[in-house]
């Protein structure tokens, strides 16, 4: 499979990536010989063959239901680009 | 007086317990060898001089009343991918310009609950992608080695680039580093250093800055093989903040090293012989398999038939787990902030501006394999083929054998920038093809140096063991070190 300029541009956005019509050019060259190196991985039977989801069998961890951390706003907003009385600062979202 | 930095970790120790030497002498020779040469090499992104030479000062004091930690007094480099409280952390990205957590890695807090003294923060491939060094933020770092009567500059390898560097030109006692494909191995093998990745989930990931969390690891990049047990040592432990990090207690793998290899089974994959490999490394892997045997191992063909798929696969679910762990970047909560008529442009600008070529590509492969109707077709094909290439390894394992010796990279350290490479992302991605193997498994693996090529770059070899054995590969490592010797760069910076 390959990706045309139109595609790139669109994955972009879902990426949230801003593209000139210059970038998408360049990175689909690039982008398609990607995509050229993995498509060998069709060769493989996979039949019966579960996805990965755990590299190391283990247990999935849980902590207990306590709260044993919190109160510290002023640290989560500290490194903001713009922030106002303990919140983060967007242009506008809701009309 | 001779130079400090010249001593490995175990000799500081010795000497720092012995009296002979202060701390705050140690960490003043390396923060004088910084001064003199980071221009040059480009290794730390950031110093810290005064916090080093307080921490020294504290250590003097825990070294003269008796209360010393394993490691007291040793000066060493932090990549900046591990969160360091008040400190630059940037992933060597404009995107987290001005980032400074609040927060301490688990990793680095137990490297300082140990004793360790900061230096400053190491240069590295943006967000760990890269094999050169070259996609950092902050320019590329030179390896402290040159072909003989070349002043060509090389590359350090990558991610941790400038960890490996600074290791080698000895601008640190050691160096913290990652290893999402080969990040840790393949820099030590361009470097003349000993590099190790732990198994996924022997160190805690928690405060590091995430790339493909199923796969990234922390470890150590150091001197010798003595030095980076002591490092991983004190690297490792069991964190309730990384529901990966494994309840394994962590053993002392210093002692591990001088034991005799009599009975260990040693595993030479035959598929590790790739076309186009340069002879001399083919030499180098003989030789390897040789110093085994003399030292008493025994040498077992073996078969791991899904290697060539490692990279295609890796190249799927790497990208597919950074495009979703870099959504963060979005100009909002830290970093960098481009201005847009809404809040979409605001992102996309943001994002645009802040991330690198390279990190760009591997966002939009990773969203691309992800999205609907690519899913299926990519990102789980990979995933079962990563349950084949682990197989693989259960398979040698379960049969008895408990190393497996293959060489750590297809090339020595090659110019800064390659034109081929420039061209062709996947010449780059090529490098990982030894290493990347390893992190698709979960394995442990260590490089080790083991000679020089003949125009006198220094070459590794690569040792993969079973899960949570790093004491075979430590024990191991140490007899190939033993029979090549160790390699250090002619000073020319």
């Amino acid at each position: 499979m390959s990706v045309d300029i139109s595609t790139v541009k669109r994955v972009a956005h879902l990426a949230r990536i801003a593209v000139s019509e210059d970038d998408a050019t360049r990175m689909t060259g690039k982008l398609n010989a990607i995509l050229g190196f993995v498509e060998q991985l069709n060769e493989v039977n996979v039949d019966g063959v579960e996805p990965m989801t755990s590299v190391t069998p283990m247990a999935m961890k849980k902590r207990s239901d306590i709260v044993n951390d919190g109160g510290k706003a002023a640290d989560i907003v500290a490194n903001a680009p713009i922030h106002e009385e303990n919140f983060f600062v967007v242009p506008k979202v809701v009309e | 007086m001779t130079d400090l930095t010249a001593l490995t970790i175990a000799e500081a120790r010795d000497q720092l317990k012995a009296k002979t030497i202060s701390a705050a002498e140690l960490t003043g020779a390396y923060i004088e060898a910084i001064e003199n040469a980071n221009e040059a090499l480009n290794a730390y992104i950031v110093t810290t001089p005064e916090k080093a030479l307080a921490m020294a000062k504290a250590s003097d004091a825990r070294l003269a009343s008796g209360n010393a930690g394993a490691l007291e007094g040793i000066p060493l480099g932090i990549k900046d991918l591990f969160g360091t409280e008040g400190i630059h952390t940037q992933a060597a990205s404009h995107i987290l310009d001005g980032f400074k957590p609040n927060y301490e890695s688990t990793v680095t807090a137990n490297l300082w609950a140990d004793g360790a003294v900061m230096l400053g923060k190491l240069n590295m491939d943006e967000f760990a992608m890269g094999s050169s060094n070259e996609t950092s933020y902050y320019g590329a770092v030179k390896n402290p080695w040159r072909a003989r009567g070349s002043n060509a500059d090389l590359v350090p390898g990558g991610s941790s680039g400038g960890s490996a560097a600074a290791v080698a030109a000895r601008l640190c006692a050691g160096a913290t580093a990652t290893d999402t494909g080969g990040s840790i191995r393949q820099p030590a093998a361009f470097t003349g250093t000993v590099g190790i990745k732990p198994t996924y989930g022997r160190c805690s990931r928690w405060g590091i800055v995430a790339f493909a969390s199923s796969l990234d690891q922390a470890g150590p990049i150091a001197r010798d093989v003595r030095d980076a047990a002591i490092l991983l040592k004190s690297m490792a432990s069991v964190d309730v903040k990384d529901t990966t990090s494994v309840d394994v207690a962590v053993p002392d793998y210093e002692a591990a090293i001088g034991k005799p290899l009599a009975g260990l089974k040693i595993g030479i994959p035959k598929e590790y012989r790739v076309d186009g490999m340069p002879e001399e490394i083919e030499r180098l892997w003989q030789q390897g398999i040789e110093w085994l045997k003399d030292a008493g191992a025994s040498i077992v063909d073996i078969s791991l038939p899904h290697t060539k798929y490692a990279l295609p696969a890796y190249y799927i679910v790497a990208p597919a787990e950074a495009s979703s762990n870099l959504a963060r970047y979005d100009g909002v909560r830290y970093g960098l902030r481009v201005p847009g008529k809404d809040i979409v442009e605001m992102y996309e600008k943001t994002r645009a501006t802040g991330f690198g070529e390279e990190v760009k590509r591997r966002i939009m492969i990773g969203t691309y394999v992800l999205s609907a109707g690519y899913y299926d077709a990519y990102y789980l094909q990979a995933q079962k083929v990563r349950t084949l290439i682990k197989k693989d390894f259960e398979d040698v394992f379960h049969a008895g054998v408990d190393a497996i010796l293959t060489p750590a990279t297809p090339s020595a350290a090659f110019g800064i920038a390659d034109q081929d490479m420039a061209a062709d992302p996947v010449k780059m991605y090529l490098n990982d093809i030894f290493t990347v193997t390893v992190n698709m498994a979960g394995l442990p693996g260590i490089a080790v140096p083991a000679g020089l090529d003949a125009r006198g770059l220094p070459l590794g070899l690569q040792l993969i063991g079973r899960p949570f054995d790093e004491e075979t590969l430590f024990q191991t490592a140490y007899v190939i070190e033993q029979a090549a010797g160790k390699f250090n760069a002619a000073k020319w910076w």
